[in-house]
């Protein structure tokens, strides 16, 4: 009697979106991946996942503008999300860059690494971007997590990170500098600051639970 | 804490990996998608391919082959070569490319980089710059970059314009030494400690890795955030893996 689930990424104008479809493909093959910018498309989707890249305040412009903002409010109220990168990033507040608002949806706000005078114990730089990868420490159980080992590496690339005011969201945490939130999650949505569909096979199973993960 | 990378540099010409010696004599070293996959199962943290075609005409080429290597390959690709216009880098971030490298263009047109990124976003543009040492000895060191594969002389420093470039909103930096590339001497260590520490962003250094103490000496000495290398592991002489253990063993922090 089951139905073939469809996972609907959304298409506003921003982002490497083939990478994160063709990750989900592999990870999940029974799951039908779509990438969309029809509002329809959207609300008939089971799951949604909110990609994005480069600067915030272009990717809440590109999304405002591209009609799919009101399908998205939502789709976010029960049906399982999925933000990467800038689109964890969104889910937030106030953010510095460019003084824009993101969504509001997640409690907390968007700063930039400072890290101007800091430097590895062979005495370089440490650089922005946060770009390579790291490893993150699971602070909490969730179902996204799951045949992940704790401390297993992600692949970062980004300049900003979310600060949420309830920690309760974080849901891993990573060190550069100094340790910050990189992923997150509250009732159906789940967020990551690092590239899942970039980080080899425990980046494929995130999106393999996601296919399955079904929030109470 | 953050790893320091090791990328294999694929060199494609007419859709296949091909590999030089100081930007002449290509031999051929096979098929992309096998070679990214084979890296990428040896533990490369990225790939990076930079299109030699000589001419316009097969450029195209590298799109199909980056949809291929993209469906296939799991880590971050970097795209290079022939990119003149910011039309170059969607189509290369479209096919698949997670960053896509600007040489040449960014020497006769600085503000492509500033347009690409404010457009797709620093974290992708990764500026190329090939610089080759005209200090005499005894002179206080000093590199110039050359464009166009290394044939053509521009007077411009190359620190400067690492920090030039840093400023425009690139969000990475290739740095090939044009003396060593191919000669299998080792990085220009010098020079990429010098654009290394003059810089906010991450530098991957390139161009002479000869053996695997070549990689861990770009990072500890040259202070370089990722190490490129091609003849080293096309011709099976070292894996990804390899390099990664002489590295964790000299306290460099990598994924194992």
């Amino acid at each position: 009697m089951s139905t073939v689930s469809t996972v609907a990424i959304l298409d506003y104008g921003m982002g490497n979106l083939r990478s994160v479809a063709q990750a989900m493909r592999t990870a999940a093959p029974d799951v039908n991946v779509i990438i969309t910018g029809e509002p329809d498309q959207v609300r008939a989707a089971d799951r949604l996942i909110l990609p994005g890249q480069g600067a915030m305040p272009d990717c809440m412009a590109n999304l405002r503008s591209s009609g799919l903002l009101e399908a998205l409010s939502e789709g976010a109220k029960n049906k399982p999300l999925l933000g990467v990168c800038v689109g964890e990033q969104m889910l937030f507040g106030a953010a510095e860059e460019g003084r824009s608002h993101g969504l509001g949806w997640l409690d907390g706000s968007v700063v930039r690494f400072r890290l101007d005078d800091a430097v590895d114990h062979n005495g370089a730089r440490l650089k922005v971007p946060h770009m390579g990868w790291n490893r993150v420490k699971q602070t909490r159980d969730h179902a996204l997590w799951a045949g992940v080992p704790d401390e297993a590496y992600f692949y970062f690339v980004h300049s900003y990170y979310v600060q949420p005011n309830d920690e309760l969201l974080t849901v891993g945490v990573s060190d550069y500098g100094h340790s910050f939130t990189c992923a997150v999650a509250r009732d159906n949505i789940f967020a990551t600051q690092f590239h899942p569909e970039k980080s080899g096979v425990f980046g494929l199973q995130v999106y393999r639970n996601f296919a399955s993960w079904m929030p109470n | 804490m953050l790893t320091k990378r090791i990328i294999p540099c694929l060199d494609v010409k007419d859709g296949r990996v091909v590999k030089g010696v100081n930007f002449v004599g290509l031999r051929d070293a096979g098929d992309p998608v096998e070679i990214a996959k084979r890296y990428d199962a040896q533990g490369a943290d990225e790939v990076t391919f930079l299109d030699i075609t000589a001419t316009s005409d097969d450029r195209d080429l590298i799109l199909h082959i980056i949809e291929a290597v993209a469906d296939q390959v799991f880590i971050p690709l970097t795209v290079g070569g022939g990119v003149r216009a910011v039309a170059d880098v969607r189509r290369l971030l479209n096919a698949g490319a997670d960053k896509v490298g600007i040489n040449s263009a960014a020497v006769s047109n600085p503000q492509l980089v500033a347009e690409a990124a404010s457009k797709y976003g620093s974290q992708c543009i990764v500026v190329a710059i090939d610089a080759k040492r005209v200090s005499r000895d005894g002179e206080l060191p000093r590199w110039e970059i050359f464009t166009h594969g290394g044939r053509q002389p521009t007077g411009i420093d190359a620190v400067e314009w690492a920090v030039k470039m840093n400023e425009l909103g690139a969000g990475e930096l290739l740095l090939t030494s044009m003396d060593r590339d191919g000669t299998r001497s080792g990085f220009d260590l010098a020079l990429t400690r010098a654009v290394s520490d003059a810089v906010s962003i991450p530098v991957i250094a390139s161009g002479g890795v000869g053996g695997l103490q070549d990689l861990a000496d770009g990072i500890l000495q040259g202070h370089a955030d990722a190490v490129l290398a091609a003849s080293i592991f096309h011709f099976g002489q070292h894996t990804v893996q390899e390099a990664k253990t002489l590295m964790a063993a000299q306290g460099i922090s990598v994924r194992m």
